[in-house]
Formats: structure tokens, sequence, C-alpha cells
């Protein structure tokens, strides 16, 4: 009989992650409740408040680099450092902004109110275990946490046909990349007998070109790419991010890029980092690949969705980018980029969700046409939204593709600099023809009445974020530099 | 005293935001109050300007310096020396003048406009504060860049500038597909801007990352720290092209038909008058001092551009019928003599180059407002063809359209005379040829000038033409200028005194040059009249 010997747990530590995998049970069963002020009042409050005291209690922890779930003899299933956790807080903020978008939305109410906020929450926690994972096992139960409550998510609009077909093109794909992912991480284990990141960097690192390590990180690739919306594994975003609630859309393109990308930094820039000769051109050349996919793709999209699900993919080559060079300089640049990238798109997104209520003409560009007359405090935000993604100084998108273009020529990978700064001259076609739709004249503006105070209140906090980290990221690179560091690769 | 820079860079913006929460004549007075500040700044700063007493490392003056964005290396640092600081002083001159003009505009007994192409841009602006913002925002954006000594700040700058002009042509620009024209403008711009973006990562981490004080974009740490010769060449073609564009350059010109039809008239004076000169001032500050070899490896080519821009511009603004395009492609023409100056990497050209700079500022922007007074009184129209013989009913706009059209053609006697000059002796001391091509440009000056000019005023009257005299208002922006350019006529010395030690130490870098032949820069300050 084998002696099984408990590991040692650190409950407080593990805080934030309890907190979310808890509140997710507790909101389904409050969401039981039949009275209004429980489905409309207690389950949106409860999970709010369980994104915010997640996010504060990790961020309280920024520095202890604490170890979690600690087996004798390993490093620990799950590790809470700077890395870790700028991804929760990055995690939780974007679900809190989330549970403020979908208050007035239909999907909550389709699912029963309860259902939705408790997968909502389930899948933040799997991001959470995905970008704290410190070995294959933990890696994959997080993209599987990640992903099963979002393919569901995507469904929740059962009256929208869109919505079915787009939770179902989901699951299909998505399983796809999960069962590549898990083939890649078996190959992984076959090559190394180990399944810790730092065992295996132990092996890679005596015999970099072994032919089952090559396989093994081609197919870990292919199935993160398929998650982080990377070309040639991208053609489900565009379907999947118009179908999905917007609410929704703006959850995955947001959180689920940043987990995901978490995933990337850690299994390249330490299990795998001794073969970054191998996989460094490899991933460069999907990177390209993205950023011209992604770019070319958006342009003449009428559905707002649909051109930020091609800009998202284009973000992703830019991301891309960071993890590739194999550097901290890296790891920072995607790390800052990340919540630029954030700010941005949930601006855009809380703008298009308070015009699809405003306007019957749903996520057309339609929607925002004579927006800087109409509504003003709806304008600015997805004004700034639109320059910041498409690069342009005093906003956040500046600072952040000129970290990851100095990333790339310190790593150098100089051409890849010039692709990034290519990808964002075609980028500007098409969000400048949202700058231009919102801002030029026209006679017949459709205004609509305004839907609520709490879209256009978190429009406008996140376009200043947008333009307060544009001209002071100093407070933010730091951070992002301590957790670029945490990697422990030069 | 020493103002810090940092007042009169961000005082127009801060004056505009802060009115737009004032009634709307508070914030009109703010806006061109400050304008004004600035304006009465640069010129006190310029009169008592004195080269030599700059710093002994980068002769730099009035310096501001505090770390920006500290992991990164990038520093807010902004400095005058004499390469921007007459510079300095025509942005706030044009802005104000510009400003005056914009406010003023709708206020003139306006012609009936009837069927012209044009009927926008008689009006006032609707949605005034707005306009208010994004005016004085774009001065502080082109103040910055000029100020800026950091090379990610001066980029940064750079792209800013353009923004309020992509707002402003979008609510108040001309012809219905302004937004294409705009954003044609704008993609241009922006590849030549993102491609420096690239270069300056490039720069900083290949010159800086391994010095003793980390890295660093100051253009003072990357000039001493140098570039590597062998990424100087990528780097100098990435910043090339920028500038190029924006000037714009032959063959990078294709947004500026479409642009300037775009655009409002004074937002376009503006943007000919000053945000060109931007580029050509970058040449002088950032490219030649920090990558000497490539400069040197890729002088014929500049130079080839240069001419091509100056034979291209002047035969298109001879042939085309627009009033505006016109000037348009006379300032291509006139941007290829200040690139020809540039290029010729001596202290002739460069001086050259910056008097032009400021001349063509001076000049280009009257001209706009005369190309709006013209076509008010041609029923609205910018087309040549339909102007002719105004000047009978209007000697006075007559008269100060001449003297714009002679400056224009660089006649001798006026400070574009001395420009040209310079510019030609430092091209004719490195390069015959591409000297001897460039002097027909000044002959196809004369051509395009004065047939605007005749066409306009002269001739058989047009048919829709209703001439009348210069009103005051129309008189209030167009007469300081014009008394700017001939006081400048008399005294060109005055600027090139004061950008002398500057353009040295731009050019220090590329050897000995020729004897230097006794020019104006070289007379004692006591013989300024």
């Amino acid at each position: 009989m084998i002696a099984v010997t408990k590991p040692a747990i650190d409950w407080v530590a593990a805080l934030p992650l309890l907190i979310l995998i808890g509140a997710s049970p507790l909101v389904l069963l409050v969401g039981l409740f039949k009275s209004r002020a429980a489905r409309h009042g207690a389950v949106p409050l409860l999970s709010a408040a369980a994104f915010l005291v997640a996010g504060i209690l990790g961020a309280a922890q920024w520095g202890d680099n604490t170890a979690l779930f600690v087996a004798a003899g390993s490093q620990g299933a799950l590790v809470f450092d700077e890395l870790a956790i700028a991804i929760l807080g990055i995690v939780c903020l974007t679900g809190f902004v989330t549970v403020i978008l979908s208050l007035r939305s239909r999907a909550p109410e389709e699912a029963e109110h309860g259902e939705y906020y408790a997968l909502l929450l389930a899948a933040a926690a799997g991001m959470v275990v995905l970008a704290a994972a410190q070995n294959l096992i933990t890696l994959f139960v997080g993209l599987e946490l990640l992903s099963i409550p979002l393919y569901v998510l995507c469904a929740v609009e059962l009256q929208r046909r869109g919505s079915l077909e787009a939770g179902l093109k989901y699951l299909i794909v998505g399983s796809l990349g999960s069962a590549t992912f898990l083939f890649g991480l078996a190959l992984l284990y076959g090559f190394s007998g180990d399944t810790d990141l730092r065992g295996i960097a132990k092996a890679v690192g005596g015999d970099p070109t072994d032919s089952l390590l090559l396989a093994g990180i081609a197919l870990s690739v292919v199935g993160l790419a398929f998650k982080a919306s990377v070309a040639p594994f991208h053609q489900w975003t565009p379907d999947v991010y118009e179908g999905a609630p917007t609410p929704i859309t703006a959850f995955m393109a947001v959180a689920t890029k940043a987990a995901t990308f978490g995933a990337f930094l850690r299994l390249f820039d330490v299990g795998l980092i001794d073969a970054q000769q191998t996989w460094g051109p490899m991933l460069a050349a999907l990177a390209v690949i993205t950023i011209v996919v992604g770019n070319v793709g958006a342009l003449g999209q009428d559905s707002l969705k649909r051109m930020l699900a091609w800009s998202s993919i284009a973000q992703a080559g830019y991301l891309l980018t960071g993890v590739l060079v194999g550097s901290a300089f890296g790891a920072e640049a995607t790390l800052f980029y990340l919540v630029g990238y954030a700010a941005m798109n949930l601006a855009a997104f809380s703008v298009i969700i308070a015009r699809e209520r405003e306007t019957d003409l749903g996520d057309s560009i339609d929607a925002v046409t004579g927006l800087g007359s109409a509504r003003p405090a709806l304008a600015w935000p997805l004004t700034l939204a639109m320059l910041g993604l498409a690069g342009m100084p005093a906003t956040v998108g500046f600072i952040g593709k000129f970290v990851l273009i100095g990333a790339a020529v310190d790593g150098g990978y100089t051409w890849l600099g010039i692709a990034i700064v290519l990808g964002s001259v075609i980028s500007l076609g098409y969000y400048l023809r949202v700058v231009a739709a919102i801002w030029m004249p026209v006679k017949d503006a459709p205004a609509g009445d305004s839907a609520g105070i709490e879209t256009t209140v978190l429009a406008v906090v996140l376009g200043a974020v947008i333009v307060v980290l544009g001209i002071l990221p100093g407070w933010a690179l730091g951070l992002a530099q301590d957790a670029g560091r945490a990697l422990g690769v030069l | 005293m020493n103002i810090p820079l940092s007042i009169p860079l961000w005082l127009p913006l801060a004056a505009a935001i802060v009115g737009a929460f004032l009634p709307k004549l508070l914030q009109r007075g703010l806006v061109l109050g400050a304008m004004g500040g600035v304006f009465g700044w640069a010129i006190g700063t310029l009169v008592g300007f004195d080269g030599s007493k700059g710093s002994k490392t980068d002769g730099l003056q009035n310096v501001t310096d505090t770390i920006w964005v500290e992991p990164l290396g990038v520093h807010y640092k902004l400095g005058l020396d004499g390469l921007n600081i007459a510079l300095i002083a025509l942005t706030a001159l044009v802005f104000l003048a510009c400003l005056v003009w914009a406010l003023m505009r709708g206020d003139a007994k306006a012609g009936p406009v009837s069927g012209g192409h044009v009927a926008t841009s008689d009006t006032r602006w609707p949605h005034e504060r707005r306009f208010l913002i994004l005016f004085a925002a774009a001065q502080t954006a082109v103040l910055g860049a000029f100020m800026a000594q950091d090379l990610l700040l001066f980029i940064g700058f750079f792209d800013l500038m353009l923004l309020p002009f992509l707002f402003l042509t979008l609510s108040w620009g001309e012809g219905p597909n302004r937004a294409g024209a705009i954003t044609k403008l704008f993609i241009y711009t922006l590849v030549g801007s993102l491609l420096m973006l690239a270069a300056a990562a490039a720069t900083a981490v290949l010159a800086t990352s391994g010095t003793a004080g980390g890295i660093s974009f100051a253009f003072s740490d990357l000039q001493a720290a140098g570039v590597p010769s062998g990424s100087q060449n990528w780097i100098f073609l990435c910043f090339a092209a920028a500038f190029l564009i924006k000037m714009p350059g032959f063959p990078f010109h294709g947004w500026m038909p479409d642009g300037y039809g775009a655009m409002p008239l004074p937002v376009l004076a503006v943007f000919s008058a000053v945000l060109s000169k931007v580029a050509a001032y970058a040449f002088l500050r950032i490219v030649l001092p920090l990558y000497p070899d490539a400069s040197m490896h890729f002088q014929d080519l500049m130079l080839a551009l240069a001419v091509c821009s100056i034979l291209y511009g002047s035969v298109m603004a001879f042939t085309v019928t627009s009033a505006r395009l016109v000037l348009g492609y006379s300032s291509v023409a006139q941007l290829g003599f200040i690139t020809l100056g540039v290029f010729a990497l001596n202290d002739d050209g460069a001086q050259g180059a910056l008097l032009q700079s400021v001349n063509h500022g001076l000049v280009v922007a009257p001209a706009f407002m005369i190309v709006a007074y013209l076509a008010r009184r041609a029923g609205g129209s910018e087309d040549v063809r339909d102007m002719g013989g105004i000047a009978f009913r209007a000697p006075v706009l007559a008269t100060l359209f001449l003297i714009v059209a002679l400056a224009t053609l660089a006649m001798p006697g006026f400070s574009n005379f001395i420009g040209e000059f310079l510019i030609l002796l430092g091209v004719f001391q490195d390069n015959l040829v591409f000297a001897l091509i460039a002097s027909i440009g000044v002959a196809l000056a004369a051509v395009y000038a004065l047939r605007l000019f005749i066409r306009a005023m002269h001739n058989r009257e047009g048919a829709a033409v209703d001439s009348s005299e210069l009103t005051v208002s129309e008189a209030a922006p167009l007469v300081p200028v014009i008394v700017v350019i001939l006081a400048l006529a008399f005294v060109p010395q005055f600027l090139l005194h004061r950008s002398s030690q500057a353009v040295e130490r731009s050019v220090v870098s590329y050897g000995p040059v020729v004897a230097p032949a006794p020019t104006p820069a070289a007379l004692p300050e006591g013989q300024t009249p």
C-alpha cells in the first residue's frame, strides 16, 4: 500500500480562490428564492462583492509569493506570485464590471439569475487557477474550469438563435482545443517524467531538441492558441463574440485572454524556456499571421462586436510577442498590455451595451453614429477606446505597444516590432471608421433614451483609466515589472 | 527671468478646458488671452535669446527635466535652443492669427453663397466650445513637439498633434467625403509615426540599454551613447518616412489633395504653416545628430527626393485650378527646398532650411486667409477660374496679396530669398548637379505664385464675382502676419544669429565643409539695423 501524505494547504493565502469557488454555489442557491429582491438584488450584489473581495485579498498578497497546496517534494500545485495576482486582479475587476453590465441584461433573466452569476464566478475561478498553475494537471484543470461555464454562458440567451449557435460552436471548437492541449501536456509529461513546471524546465535544459518534447510543445501551443484566438485557430471568435450575450462577450474578450496569456507565460517562459530557440520562431510566425488576419478581418465589419472580435485576434498577436521573446521585459510588456487591453475593451463594450439598450440597432455601427452630439458621455469613452486600441499617444495603448515593440527589439525580433506597427496601421482603417461615425454631424442620428446610469458611469471611468494610464504609466509599469521578474527568466 | 516651459506649453489647452465650464464669451476670451500670452512670451524670449548661453553639453536653455516613466527611462524634458525658438514663435503667431480669423469669419458681411462647392467654409462654428478645446489642444501638441527633448515625448506630441485635426475636420470640414479624406491623411501619417515609434524603441534599446545610466530616451543621452552604425540605416529610413509623409514630400504626398480639400480653411492654414515644419525641424533635431552614418549614406537619395518634390510640386501648382491646392502643391515644393537644405549636411544649408521653415509658415498662413477672402468675393468658389478682376474694387487686399505672392516666389529683398539662397549655397558646396536642378524651382515658383495672383486679382471679372474692399474684421488676422513678413525682410539676420550655434551643433558630425562663405549668419550682431 502506498502511503499518501496530505499536501500542506495555506488556507488563508488561498482565500481569493476559495471565495470565488464558494460564492458560485452560494449565488446559485440564493437565486432559487422566488422573491425579486433575492434574484435582482442579492444575487448580483453577492457576485460583485465576491469579485471585489477576492481581488482585494489577492492584491494584499502582492509580493508574498505563497505556494498553495504543496505536496511533499513538489513546488506546490498553485502559487500566488506577482504574475498570478496580476491576472487575478484583471479577472476580478473584469468580473465586477461584467456583473454591473449584466444588471439590466436579458441573459441573467433567461438563466434564472443564480445560474448565470454562478457560472460567471466558476469561470473566473478557473482563470485564477490557470494563471497560478505550477504543474500540468492544475494547468489543465484551470483551463477546463474556465471553459465549461463559458460554453454555457454563451448560449444562455435561448430566445436568440445566434446565442445557442455561439454556445455550440464554442463548445465544439473549444473541446477540440482542450483535447489537443491535453495531448500536448501528456507528451510533455512523457518526455520529462514530471508534471511540475520546474521539473520540466530541468528536463528541457538537458535535451531541448527531443522529438517528444517538440511534439508536446506544438500540441500545447495549439491548445492555448485556440483559447487565446491566435490565428489560424481563431475562426470561432467572430461568431461566438457576436452570438454571445454582450456582457459575456466582454468578459470572454478580456478575462479569458488575460488568463490564457498568463498560462502562455507560465508554460513557455518557465517550463519550456530552454527550448526558446525552437518555439520562439514558431510563435513569431503565428504572431505575424495573427496580426495580419485579425486586422484584415476587422476591416469592413459593420457589427461592432464582430469588429472587436477581429481586433481582439489582432491584439492576441501583439500580446504573443511579449511571450515569445522569453524575457522578463517581454513578460512585463505582455502584462502591461493586458491591463490596457482590459480597460480599452471594457470601455468599448460598456458603450456598445448602452447603445444596444438605447436603440434598436443592436451592435451595428449605425447605433453609434452621431453619438458625439447626442451622448458625449458615451462618445468620448468609445473614442478613447478606439484610439487607444489603435495605439495613439496619451492613451494606454500607446505605451503598451511601445513596451511590446521595445521587448521585441530587445529580444532580437525587430522585424516583429515592425509587424506590430504595420498591423496598427491597418487597424486604423476600422477604428477610425467608428470615430468618424461618432463625430461626423448627421441629420437623423438615433438618439434613444438613456438606458441606466451604470453603463455610462462605467464607460466614463474606464475612459479615464485609458488616459491616466497613458499619461502616467509608471506605477502600472512598475507592477508589471515585478510580475515579469516573478517568472525568474532573465 | 525664465518662465518654466511647461507654462506656455500647457496654457492654451488649460485655458480652453477651464473655459469650457464658463460662459461662451469668457471661454473665447480665455483662449484668445492664453494664445496671446504664449505669443507675447515667445516674442519676448526670441528677442532676448542668446544662442551662446546654453548648457555646455547640449546647448539647451531653460530646461525642464523630470523623469516621466521610470521603468522605461522616459523623461519629461523640455528645452529651448536656436533650432526651436523661432519655430515656437512662428507657432504662437500663426495659431493666434488663425484663431482670430476663425472667430471673425462668420462676422464678416458674407456674399450670398450660391452653388459654390464650399458652402460651409464661411459660416460660424457650431459647437464653438468643442472647437476651441480642439484648436487649443492642437497648439499645445505642436508646441510640445518643438520643445520636447526626449524621443518618446517628441513622438507622443508628434502623433498627438494630428488628433485635433481629425476631430476638427470630421466636425467642421468640407465636403461629404471628408471622413474618407481625413482617414486617408491619418493613416498616411501614422504609417510614418508608427514606424518611427518602432525605430525609436530600437534606438533607445540599442544605444543605451547596456550603459551605466540604464535605458534612456533623452536626446542628449542618446547622442552621447550613439546608435550602432549597422542599425542606423533602417532606423533612418523609418524616421525619414515619417517626416517626409508629414511634410508632405514627393512621393509621400498622396494624402495632400484630399486632406487639404477636406479641412476647414483656418484649420488648414495652421496645418500647412506649422505642422509640416515639425517634420523639417525634426530632421535637424533628431535625424542628423543621432544617425550621422545613415544620413551620409542616404544623402543622395534624400537630395533626389527633395529635388523631385520641388519640380513636381511646382509643376502641379501651376496646373491645378483650386486655389487651396495651388498652395498645397507650392508647399510640397517649398518643403522640398527645406529638405534640400537639411541634407546639404552643412551649416549654410541647415541655416537656410531653418530660416525657410519660418518663412514658409509666415507666407502660407496669410495665403490661406486670402484664399478664403477671395472665395467669399467669388460667390463661394475656390476655383481660380471663377475668380478674376477682384483687385479692381479691393486695392488693399490686392496689395497685401501681392506682398504674400512676392514673398512666396522669394523675391530678392524678402527673407525667403535669403532662405533659398542659403539652401542653394549649401547644396552647391556639396553637390553641383542637385543645386542646379533645384535652381529651376526658384523660377517655377515665380510662375505659380504670379499665376495665382493674376488669375484671381486681374483678368476678366468672374461670373459670380462681387468684389469689395477688405473689411476690418478680415484685416485683423491678416495684417499683423504681413507686418512680420515685412519686418523679417529687413532683418533676416535676426533669426540667423539666434540659430547659428544650434545649427552648427546639429551638423557638427559631418566634418569640415568647404571654407564657409561670408553669409549673413557670419555678420556680427552690431550690423543688425
